[in-house]
């Protein structure tokens, strides 16, 4: 007998009409990917079973890159072409990595690039490829799971992740050919995960300490609308710390020497230290053994109470971050709900008994730590790809950082303070210094301390073609923008003319536009199948989307256009319709182009519109 | 580039009238009304058109939200748009003034050394938070009203809360410092 299938109230009708998203949480020692199927989100399993997918990945010669559980495998045996947590590379010059004492681990290249390489077996790859590498294994995982293409992915980043952090995400994502739904911050994922669980009103914390990030985030959940006050945190502290400072102690009771311990028996120490970490969890005492170089090992004991003294200062470090975010929220440990405790690092005995002590309260686990952001972004991505056209769920989060400019003197002035509200746009005008300049520099940082040279540099914006007047005549606004996904993106105008500068990028630690597709090429040229064929189906899935949307909204609010505004509108959907059913890859992006110019108008007006009617209703309540 | 009408004040924008008292509860609730129709998570599917306009005017509903929920930002607002910019060169401080002013910056001066630098933080704040009540509760019978002596005696008024600002920014870095951060 034929079973009914039967929708959920508040979802789509047609259940062949869902399209598939995804959340993936893309850790520093794990990665999962999740959706929601049947009303529920759940990570989705490998073939073996497995929910984690160790981010690991390792290169060989002649021979595709192995990403998961059988390239950690293969750590300590091939430390040099096995790369783990590359989470902590990405957004990252070789000098900060250097200055972490992580460039010993892997056989960093010279060179000019801002973008760091490692020399691997497979060749020099950036940490933005190898992340892409590990997305296209989730991606695999669930179009194999979900039996369908992916029509997009919520991609959750630490909540202090800065610009050039998030920008080298997404990046990872394009070459993983992923379109990003939304970049949404990890805590935010975990608050959504319990707060539609839950759904208790008021301000919550959520405590997340993964491998190697920490972000504390205090957000107000009032119906429906998740409100994040502050958030703080550190982006180079983690489980992976504590190992390091588990490791050296080991190594110092073994009595060898730091100096001579090679890179493979390095990696073996961590993976020891890791695991002794994790089994106090269960017991008082734990028997160690270190690998000594000449062969044979070295055992030992570590216990509780000294995990605990090895642990606590990083603890505290962590505490500090919690005090500072509560002063920026303006709220006391009084004012708070519960807190959330997210990451696997949260599972350890000794982080809950003082976080626990610090908040006055008993840290809620219920929701796997390890699982519970990628449960969040699916919920999310379910609701941002259409699947849930009648959800009420809204996310307001903040700039973690404050973004400034270079200004005379090193100096920085702040632009945008941290902890504001995105989307946020803020104007600054200047003027030219020289008869008939054209052009003007930009230097945008990131960071709260006076002096640039403190701030972390994220770009310089070079703006050209300003029409040349006498000096100090012109008055160029420039507009930083900073969106959704906590991008900065700046736009520059000169008053008098109108005239909008065309604004070149120069990332400090990331890769320009050219360097994207030069990867992108490499990828494609190197992946089997028909690269032809692949560009031509992207494009083809990208004008499916616009048309859909456009459909939709000229049907609701078509009538807002003239008849003459409605006749090129339609012609360029009429042409978009036609490329599309083609197989020329250029003429529909062409295509795909000029729509998105024709329907801008429309767009405008029709948010207005939607604006006005909303405010209206409530003149009339005032004045009835 | 035709782009979303952004020439519409922020009461406007927030169907309130223009006047200075603001229910903070109604602000808050058509700031998510606002947001739930404009946000760019509502249009992460649409054309590269809608997600422009759509931070952008999720970015306008923001800012205006910030300046209509601070007392200080929205009678600056209110002001300029009766025409009255304020500048920060205050030509004639009354003496009455000039005198609180100094006897906030002696007592800010004294928490570093007193007994308890925490809690003379405290008073002084609560201070300031006291002087900044009487100045707000009667900023709408100033700042509603359009005759020039009225938007005077207002612009005056706004000033001091100017001052009461930068003083609590300073009280800020001063409890960071004690704080040991």
């Amino acid at each position: 007998m034929a079973l009914l299938q039967i929708s959920e109230p508040g979802q789509a009708a047609a259940p062949h009409q869902r399209k598939l998203a995804v959340g993936i949480d893309l850790g520093t020692t794990n990665s999962l990917v999740a959706s929601v199927r049947s009303g529920q989100a759940q990570t989705l399993p490998d073939a073996d079973g497995e929910h984690l997918l160790p981010s690991v990945v390792r290169y060989r010669a002649d021979a595709a890159p192995v990403v998961g559980a059988e390239a950690r495998e293969a750590a300590a045996t091939d430390p040099r072409n096995t790369i783990s947590s590359v989470k902590r590379f990405m957004g990252r010059g070789l000098a900060d990595i250097c200055k972490g004492c992580s460039c010993t681990d892997y056989d960093f290249a010279d060179s000019d690039s801002s973008v760091p390489r490692i020399r691997t077996a497979g060749g020099d790859v950036s940490p933005v490829e190898i992340s892409a590498e590990i997305l296209k294994s989730l991606k695999q995982r669930a179009e194999a799971t979900l039996g369908g293409e992916l029509a997009g992915a919520v991609i959750t980043v630490p909540a202090y992740f800065d610009d050039a952090q998030r920008q080298a995400t997404k990046d990872a994502a394009q070459l993983a050919g992923i379109q990003v739904l939304r970049l949404l911050n990890e805590p935010t994922a975990a608050a959504v995960a319990y707060g539609l669980d839950h759904g208790s009103e008021g301000v919550h914390v959520v405590y997340d300490l993964g491998g190697g990030t920490f972000d504390i985030s205090i957000l107000r959940l009032n119906r429906g609308v998740f409100e994040v006050m502050a958030t703080a945190g550190n982006t180079a502290l983690g489980g992976d710390d504590f190992d390091r400072a588990i490791a050296q102690w080991l190594v110092e009771q073994a009595g060898i020497d730091p100096q001579a311990i090679g890179a493979g028996q390095g990696r073996a120490i961590l993976h020891e230290a890791c695991r002794a970490k994790e089994q106090l969890s269960e017991v008082e005492t734990v028997l160690v053994s270190l690998p000594l170089a000449g062969g044979g090992s070295w055992t030992g004991h570590l216990d509780r109470a000294q995990l605990n003294t090895l642990m606590d200062p990083l603890i505290r470090r962590t505490l500090s971050a919690c005090r500072r975010a509560m002063r920026d929220a303006g709220i006391d440990t009084a004012d708070v709900e519960d807190v959330v405790m997210v990451g696997g690092s949260t599972r350890s005995l000794r982080v809950r008994e003082l976080v626990g002590e610090f908040f006055h309260c008993e840290p809620k686990a219920n929701i796997d730590p390890d699982k519970v952001v990628a449960v969040g972004a699916a919920i999310q991505a379910d609701i941002l790809v259409g699947n849930k056209p009648d959800d009420e769920m809204l996310l307001l989060d903040v700039i973690p950082l404050s973004l400034g400019m270079e200004t005379m003197g090193g100096l920085v002035e702040k632009i945008i303070p941290r902890n504001t509200t995105i989307p946020v746009a803020r104007a600054q005008d200047f003027t030219t210094f020289k008869d008939g300049q054209t052009a003007l520099a930009v230097h945008v940082v990131q960071g709260e301390r006076e002096l640039v040279d403190d701030c972390r540099s994220l770009a310089r914006f070079e703006l050209r073609g300003i029409p040349p007047m006498v000096a100090g005549a012109a008055r160029i606004r420039v507009t930083f923008q900073v969106d959704a996904d906590g991008l900065l993106s700046v736009s520059a105008r000169e008053e008098a003319s109108g005239v909008e500068s065309a604004v070149q990028v120069k990332p400090s630690y990331g890769l320009s536009d050219d360097e994207i597709a030069g990867m992108l090429q490499d990828s494609m040229a190197h992946a089997e199948g028909d690269v032809a064929a692949r560009m031509l189906r992207e494009q083809q899935v990208e004008a499916e989307r616009i048309l859909e949307s456009l459909d939709a909204a000229l049907r609701e609010d078509g009538d807002i256009l003239s008849d003459e505004e409605r006749r090129k509108l339609d012609a360029a959907i009429a042409d978009l319709r036609e490329a599309e059913a083609g197989d020329d890859a250029r003429r529909i992006k062409t295509a795909i182009q000029a729509l998105n110019a024709a329907s801008t108008d429309f767009a405008a007006r029709r948010m207005d519109a939607s604006i006005q009617g909303a405010m209206a209703g409530h003149k009339i309540e005032e004045f009835s | 580039m035709p782009t979303t009408d952004l020439s519409s004040h922020y009461f406007d924008l927030f169907g309130l009238p223009v006047c200075y008292d603001v229910d903070p509860q109604v602000l808050a609730a058509r700031y998510r009304e606002l947001q739930r129709i404009v946000h760019p998570d509502k249009f992460a599917g649409g054309t590269d058109a809608e997600r422009r306009s759509s931070v952008q005017m999720a970015a306008r509903i923001n800012e205006g939200f910030r300046v209509l929920k601070d007392p200080l930002d929205r009678a600056r607002y209110l002001l300029e748009l009766k025409g009255v910019a304020l500048d920060d060169t205050s030509s004639a401080v009354d003496p009455a003034f000039l005198m609180e002013q100094m006897e906030l910056r002696e007592a800010m001066a004294e928490v570093r050394d007193s007994a308890d630098p925490h809690r003379a933080l405290q008073r002084v704040s609560e201070d300031i938070a006291a002087r900044k009540r009487q100045i707000t509760d009667n900023m709408a019978r100033l700042l509603d009203e359009d005759d020039e002596a009225s938007l005077q005696r207002a612009q005056d008024e706004t000033r001091k809360l100017q001052f009461f600002r930068r003083l609590e920014e300073e009280l800020d870095a001063l409890d960071e410092e004690l704080a040991g951060f």
